[in-house]
């Protein structure tokens, strides 16, 4: 643990710790392009250059490790005009098409340039060096190498992280770009975190090319819901548009990365969204207030189990859900609705990809959380026999699916039940198929926890109002139940958590504010 | 004067192993494997042997960095990668005496214990790498290199790597990358070589005519070959002299040796009574002299007290009527074309330099250029990973700085007085 001055600061921290990673650790900004946490130290971008006393040489921060009675300025005009003059020699050959790169707005050389240049340009037009623009290298990404300032994170990344090394440098001197080899695109399910370690606008992403301003951009931190994993992301919107999913730093679960897959996750709030109640009335769907869809659903539950018991009711979770949404559902079924048929499945239609690195084979955010609060794939199996043998009146779906079943297999199914309602967020069968459809915010608009596959228990927060007549699942649960008699007072998901950690042995301990922005495993004192 | 290399030179027959024995080669290595490791050790740090690939760096203090437990194989590896422009020493050595090279290897890898060597040869030495190899079979085929290296128990593989043609490779660690390989950049240090090397291993990195001096010194001893050289500065030096002098070539001198001497009493002076201009001291990234600054000794202090320095030992002569402006500006060119491309600053900085140098010799300078060029090296200067940056800036420096007039008329009169274009 050295102990050392920095701009007359003393300080002690970690051995091993770099010049760059104290000033970080300490609220000193010491600006980087080529260094990366979670990547090798290239030492090339010169730009973390400090004064370190008895080194007669500025050196790099990002490679010199503090050591006992170090001396270290950043703030010298030594330094600042070094940064100055490499800040000068990266844009010498920039193209300075700001107005027309996605980049703009987060990008490494403006960010700095406000900082330590705002300089007039020494370096004439028409000496600038031309490089390819706008290439398709492959993946999620568009390279333009004029705007590169070659600080190699992408190469490493690729070489490190996903070791498919389809990058490299090319050429030298002013004429170095980076690039792909001739008829060798990106190949591999991580392409994404490319745009995103690019600190400037070289590597950006296809799908959100053009399509919003960064500054106009809100961010939300959420949990991708694209497997079971539960890689920590940014969730950047504006209005009730969800417009792309970036990786959010959690050590314990996804490092800085997420795959190609769970980058897309955001489409399902846009996409095919269920926005205002619906019921179904001889096959012909009427949109309906809210009112008439409660009523509706909670007097045919309370009729079909007056008529022929509550063993005529049944309960299908989706591991879609939160826990506290799975929680007040189990409450539902278990102590107003009192039917024995309960369950979920973690088995859904399409690509099952998985790696092992972030990919998880089980498509569904919270598939251990359904388990932990007392839903089973076996429960499943029983409630769809018995879907099968015409004994279930009224039915509850939660999410458009049923595990793998194909549209055809669903609508054949939930013909033999007289009164299906779904909750839900997207188009799909089985909203198709029901008789009331109670349209859910998305991941997006509401806030919850999930369980990913390793027991971490994670917070998601809603970034804006649900589109249209949405509205959250516990809201919707809730009122369910208290038409149906119960008189639950439920203000939020952190009240409907309280009471789940107090009565859920896996999520004893465990409390709202406790699980803040990186989760904490379940399983109590484990 | 006494020789350590350059004696047997003009034999023709030199450079193959038997004529080599004839004249008492390898009696070296018999000595060296004869006796304890740290006494060839203790010899060479006496013989205050510096390295010769420019950087001057002590060769025994070097070998003692390599980490003292033998758990890890070790590297020796053979800086022939000469490209420094106005050094030609090494090739000399490769073409005549293959064999002095091939011994000090031999005796130095028994002296680190190092049981692996790379010859690394600059790609365009198509002829002097094939003199090399045909020595390394030799040796082979005497029982100098392979197992059992004379009875003595001690093994030794020798290997020939050919360079691809990059003058950045002649820098340690972007040779290393090279050998393995990879492409030739520079490594961040630390870790340094001794410890971190070729293929992860602790490797020393030598120039040819540094471990070409070596067998000298273990037949005579240290303190002969250091009473050869001046103080600190032990033995013969290599210097090449290039440029249009009467007697161009390469010239085994002490480094006690006048710069004035060797350009005029070795090289025999200039062309046609011509008056000297400049003197580009030791390979083209070092400073610039003025005819009144070559009273000095070729020794690495000495040229440091004014600001230069004798690096790799090429003297490059300039001549009165040469343009300074045009001999700076294919200096940049060089640089630019050779720079690695991984530090922002030498990237492109390099380039900015080339570029501003041409249009002031093409008659399009610029009011402020030359204070622009002096910032731009200023910005460029100890900020890289590789002295690369450097090499070009200490050119750029000194001709500006010396031969300021002759830039400044350039830019004031929009053209070259010397009538040169590109």
């Amino acid at each position: 643990m050295p102990t050392f001055v920095i701009n007359g600061m003393s300080a002690t921290v970690a051995d091993g710790m770099t010049i760059l990673e104290a000033a970080k650790q300490l609220g000193i900004e010491i600006p980087h392009y080529c260094y990366h946490p979670k990547l090798s130290i290239a030492g090339n971008c010169r730009m973390c250059l400090v004064e370190v006393e008895k080194f007669p040489k500025l050196q790099i921060s990002c490679n010199t490790v503090v050591t006992e009675g170090m001396v270290v300025r950043t703030d010298t005009e030594k330094v600042r005009k070094a940064v100055t003059g490499v800040l000068e020699l990266m844009l010498i050959h920039h193209p300075i098409d700001c107005p027309i790169c996605d980049q703009a707005g987060e990008c490494g050389l403006q960010s700095y340039y406000m900082k330590f240049g705002l300089h007039k340009s020494r370096f004439p037009l028409e000496d600038k060096v031309h490089k390819k623009k706008v290439q398709d290298i492959g993946g999620q990404i568009v390279l333009d190498a004029e705007r590169c300032i070659l600080c190699s994170r992408c190469v490493r990344f690729l070489r490190e992280v996903t070791g498919t090394c389809e990058m490299e440098f090319f050429d030298r001197s002013d004429h170095s770009e980076i690039s792909i080899f001739p008829g060798r695109p990106l190949s591999n399910n991580y392409t994404g975190n490319l745009a995103d370690i690019c600190p400037v606008g070289a590597l950006t992403s296809k799908d959100f090319r053009f399509k919003c301003r960064v500054w106009f951009l809100k961010t939300a931190n959420s949990i991708c819901t694209g497997c079971a994993n539960g890689c920590n992301v940014y969730a950047d919107f504006k209005g009730d548009i969800l417009y792309r999913l970036r990786p959010r730093q959690n050590d314990a679960v996804n490092k800085t990365w997420m795959c190609d897959f769970g980058r897309l996750e955001y489409r399902k709030a846009n996409e095919d969204r269920l926005l205002t109640p619906v019921i179904r009335e001889g096959g012909k769907p009427i949109a309906a207030a809210w009112e008439s869809v409660m009523y509706t659903t909670a007097m045919k539950f309370k009729d079909a189990a007056e008529a022929h018991g509550p063993e005529s009711t049944a309960v299908i979770a989706s591991p879609q859900s939160s826990n506290e949404e799975l929680f007040l559902v189990r409450k539902l079924a278990k102590e107003i609705l009192k039917t024995p048929y309960t369950g979920f499945s973690f088995r859904a239609p399409g690509d099952q990809t998985f790696d092992d690195f972030l990919i998880r084979a089980d498509k569904n955010p919270n598939s251990l959380g359904a388990q932990l609060l007392g839903f089973s794939e076996e429960g499943f199996d029983r409630t769809l026999k018995a879907v099968s043998e015409g004994k279930i009146r009224a039915l509850l779906v939660f999410g458009n699916v049923l595990a793998d079943l194909t549209e055809g297999e669903i609508v054949s199914l939930l013909s033999k039940v007289p009164f299906v309602a779904n909750v839900g967020t997207n188009d799909g069968a089985v909203p198709r198929a029901a008789h009331a459809v109670l349209p859910q915010a998305s991941f997006a608009e509401r806030g919850g926890t999930f369980t990913n596959y390793a027991g971490r228990v994670q917070r998601f927060q809603p970034g804006f109002r649900p589109r249209g007549k949405a509205r959250a699942g516990i809201e919707i649960v809730s009122e369910l139940a208290n038409r149906m008699g119960a008189a639950w007072a439920f203000a939020g998901e952190a009240s409907v958590f309280q009471a789940l950690s107090a009565s859920e042995e896996p999520f004893a301990g465990l409390s709202y504010e406790s699980l803040g922005e990186q989760g904490r495993p379940a399983g109590g004192a484990k | 004067m006494e020789t350590v290399l350059t004696t047997h030179f003009a034999d023709e027959r030199y450079r193959r192993v038997d004529r080599y024995l004839e004249l008492g080669g390898y009696e070296a290595l018999r000595k060296a494997l004869s006796g304890p490791k740290e006494r060839i050790v203790d010899e060479v740090k006496k013989a205050n042997l510096r390295g010769r690939g420019g950087a001057g760096f002590p060769a025994g203090v070097k070998w003692g960095f390599l980490p003292k437990d033998l758990s890890r194989p070790r590297v020796l590896v053979i800086n022939a990668d000469e490209g420094e422009p106005g050094t030609f020493k090494d090739r000399q050595i490769m073409a005549r005496a293959p064999h002095l090279l091939l011994e000090g290897i031999a005796i130095a890898s028994y002296a680190m214990t190092i049981h692996l060597s790379y010859i690394y040869i600059r790609g365009e030495f198509v002829r002097e790498a094939k003199i090399v190899e045909e020595a390394v079979a030799e040796a082979y085929a005497k029982g100098f290199f392979g197992k059992n290296i004379l009875g003595s128990g001690f093994d030794l593989d020798v290997y020939v790597h050919r360079g691809a043609g990059a003058y950045i490779c002649g820098e340690e660690t972007s040779l290393i990358n090279s050998l393995e390989g990879k492409r030739g950049w520079p490594r961040i240090k630390p870790p340094f070589p001794a410890s971190v090397g070729a293929f992860g291993l602790p490797t020393i990195v030598n120039n040819v005519e540094t471990i070409a001096d070596v067998p000298w010194i273990v037949t005579h001893g240290g303190e002969k070959f250091a009473s050869l050289g001046v103080e600190k500065n032990g033995g013969t030096r290599l210097i090449g002299v290039s440029g249009p002098v009467n007697r161009p070539g390469v010239y085994e001198l002490s480094a006690g040796v006048l710069l004035r001497d060797i350009i005029y009493t070795h090289a025999g002076g200039l062309k046609d009574g011509k008056a000297l201009k400049a003197v580009i001291p030791g390979g083209s990234s070092t400073p610039v002299l003025r005819p009144d600054e070559i009273d000095v000794t070729y020794d690495i202090e000495s040229m440091g007290k004014i600001g230069t320095m004798p690096g790799s030992g090429g003297v490059i002569v300039i001549a009165e009527g040469t343009c300074m402006v045009r001999a700076l500006s294919v200096l940049m060119n060089f640089y630019a074309h050779e720079s690695c491309g991984q530090c922002t600053p030498c990237r492109e900085g390099t380039g900015w330099l080339a570029k501003v140098m041409g249009r002031i010799e093409n008659g399009q300078g610029r009011e402020g250029d030359l204070e622009l060029v002096l910032d731009v090296c200023d910005n460029m200067m100890g900020r890289t990973i590789c002295p690369l940056a450097d090499a070009a800036v200490m050119p750029a420096q000194s001709f500006i700085w010396k031969f300021r007039e002759e830039f400044e008329r350039h830019i004031k009169d929009q053209k070259c007085p010397f009538g040169n274009r590109f």
